[in-house]
């Protein structure tokens, strides 16, 4: 098993005018050629931005700080030029954002956009172009292609768009695929095809994916990996079973438990964290979830824990100074 | 797309009808052009003989069919002042009006898509502000007193240009430039503030992770969808400018529909007016049956009306 990508400490600050907001803080990880990590997390939590930095796709009037060191490939992303990195992006590393109705251009035909992002990484002709952009519609499941190629994005409906956006996204055989929060735009119904669409594209593919989403039930099904993430670090990393069946971490706990279950009683009120995500202007020093954790020991305010192994639960890392009394679903 | 079309059309010329029958109405009301047309003091059977000549006589409704019918062909009568026919004294205008309103809108396009462009590309420098700041005092200037200024300046100052006049290059320069800096002020203002809306659409983030080049991208893919409302409010100008600059063309003695509106309104030439009037109307409401031709080729959402959803 060979590694993709490896991330180590990535730590990203804006510079507004009301001082640096610490988006994300020191976030380490690897990911395996083929396989599929899920990364959960609330708004804020530096899921998106993270892998946005690195792959030089922030908004180019904020600016910013990005330290540390992503290799993908065996290459730093972070000292690439931008020219160098935009011939890795669209051609290597794949992105499905999570609005399709506004990640498409509306005045452009979906052929269009898929032959610009073939033309501009590999050597093909207008012609062979619109034949490749046919097939990729064809096997991201979109009825009658030839047709719908000529097509603009408002004349397709929701789940029809992210499947373009799937299309423009594998259309070159990327090594990774990040598909951020490419389903919680979507009907439920219309979730579950895109998830399994994504799933057989990386298998047969083999294709790395990055996960991203707010949603751990979504998770269950796809990831090899689960990383939760808040406050811009890493909170717990581990198998997916293991992440859902023994949670170390009080925040993956309060994920879980916030999943609606379909056996509980429907009167039941959901779940929910108490208090707020932390003010990145004003980062913690110590864990950032603590004062929202009524484990939270005082080490927690004082001192932000390491990742450290969880005993007995291989490639199960988590960052808390306490110890959780076992899981059983419901508990707190 | 054709029902589109059609339903535009009908609509330009539900306007010009409504513009035709103003016009109609607002000389009615104004008095008699029998009056007016003869020395004061001419005896009564001279003034009804001259309006039984007009049709004046007859029921205000066989006057509307009449004067529609008239109109129609771009029949005004003839020009009190001139004593031709009134639609031929206001096309001999068109072509200085033309020429004017063409320079300053080249002018203006050129000059304001360039400094957009810049303003936009450059945000957040001295750049910026010093190209809004400029565009700002351009666009608040009121026309008469720019084109005062610059006769002063170029003209009786520097000695380098005519103060007006018609005829040559030379006559040109000051009202085109004149005109010009309105024009490329709000171009200006308005393609840097749509390019900064495109730059923020998600769509732009989508076609830099496609790894597209940076030219691609401003071409394609914030260049046209931030041209859209420049091509409407450009061609608006158009419009406006084609139906004649009346105060530029006061200011620097030029012979354009503008200046002739202005001079036949002093004379109550009304044939002149009205003819005057009829035409601006239906080049400006043709102008925007062409905007909005054009608008559906660069915004396909617009070409279905939202159909074709499925």
């Amino acid at each position: 098993m060979s590694t993709l990508l490896d991330i180590s400490d990535l730590t990203v600050r804006f510079e507004t005018r009301r001082g640096f907001v610490h988006a994300v803080n020191g976030v380490s990880y690897t990911l395996e050629k083929g396989k599929t990590l899920g990364i959960v997390g609330e708004s804020g939590s530096g899921k998106s931005v993270h892998f946005l930095a690195a792959l030089g796709l922030l908004p180019p009037t904020v600016k910013r700080e990005i330290t540390g060191r992503v290799l993908f490939d065996g290459k730093d992303l972070l000292t690439l030029s931008d020219e160098e990195l935009s011939d890795i992006r669209g051609r290597d590393i794949g992105v499905v954002f999570q609005d399709p109705m506004s990640a498409l251009n509306p005045v452009l035909t979906v052929g269009r956009q898929l032959r610009e992002v073939l033309m501009r990484h590999q050597p093909l002709s207008k012609a062979q172009a619109e034949a490749r952009a046919i097939e990729l519609l064809d096997l991201v499941g979109i009825p009658e292609p030839q047709r719908r190629v000529r097509q603009y994005p408002h004349q397709f409906s929701g789940g029809m768009r992210q499947r373009v956006m799937i299309a423009i996204a594998i259309s070159c055989q990327p090594k990774l695929l990040i598909a951020d929060e490419a389903t919680t735009a979507l009907d439920v119904t219309v979730q579950a095809q895109i998830v399994d669409l994504i799933r057989d594209l990386s298998a047969k593919m083999d294709m790395s994916v990055i996960w991203i989403t707010h949603d751990l039930g979504v998770l269950a099904g796809i990831a090899d990996q689960v990383q939760v993430m808040y406050g811009g670090r890493v909170m717990e990393r581990g198998p997916v079973d293991a992440i859902f069946d023994n949670p170390r971490n009080a925040y993956t706990r309060g994920l879980l438990n916030s999943v609606p279950s379909l056996d509980e009683n429907a009167e039941k009120r959901l779940y929910q964290i108490p208090g707020s995500p932390p003010d990145l202007s004003k980062p913690p020093v110590g864990d950032p979830f603590a004062p929202r954790n009524p484990d939270a020991t005082e080490r927690c305010f004082a001192e932000m824990p390491p990742l450290r192994a969880v005993e007995g639960s291989p490639g199960h890392v988590v960052a808390a100074w306490y110890e959780l009394p076992p899981y059983a679903e419901g508990s707190r | 797309m054709p029902n589109y079309l059609l339903t535009r059309i009908g609509e330009s010329l539900l306007a010009i009808w409504g513009v035709v029958t103003i016009v109609f109405v607002v000389t009615r009301v104004l008095g008699d052009p029998a009056v007016l047309l003869l020395p004061i003091g001419s005896p009564a059977a001279a003034l009804a003989e001259l309006r039984s000549q007009l049709g004046l006589d007859q029921p205000i409704l066989t006057q509307y069919v009449h004067f529609l019918g008239q109109a129609v062909r771009g029949d005004f009568g003839n020009s009190y002042q001139y004593m031709r026919p009134a639609m031929s004294v206001v096309l001999e205008r068109m072509p200085a009006t033309l020429m004017l309103a063409g320079s300053a809108i080249i002018i203006g396009i050129v000059l304001g898509g360039i400094a957009g462009l810049l303003a936009a590309i450059k945000r957040n420098t001295f750049v910026e502000y010093i190209v809004m700041f400029l565009a700002l005092i351009g666009q608040a200037t009121p026309m008469f007193w720019l084109g005062i200024v610059m006769i002063m300046f170029f003209a009786v100052n520097l000695g380098w240009l005519p103060t007006g006049g018609y005829g040559s290059f030379s006559n040109l320069v000051l009202p085109a430039m004149t005109l010009g800096t309105f024009v490329a002020a709000s171009v200006t203002r308005l393609f840097r503030s749509s390019i900064l809306d495109v730059l923020r659409e998600e769509h732009v983030r989508t076609a830099r992770a496609k790894g597209l080049r940076p030219k691609t991208i401003y071409v394609w893919h914030i260049g046209r969808n931030a041209l859209i409302p420049v091509v409407t409010m450009v061609a608006i100008l158009t419009a406006e400018l084609l139906g004649g600059s009346a105060v530029a063309e006061t200011v620097f003695s030029w012979p354009g529909v503008g200046r002739l509106i202005v001079q036949s309104i002093e004379t109550q030439d009304f044939p002149v007016v009205q003819a005057a009037v009829c035409l601006v109307t239906t080049i400006f409401v043709f102008i925007n049956l062409l905007v909005d031709i054009g608008y559906s080729l660069l915004d396909p959402r617009i070409r279905s009306h939202g159909g074709g959803h499925e």
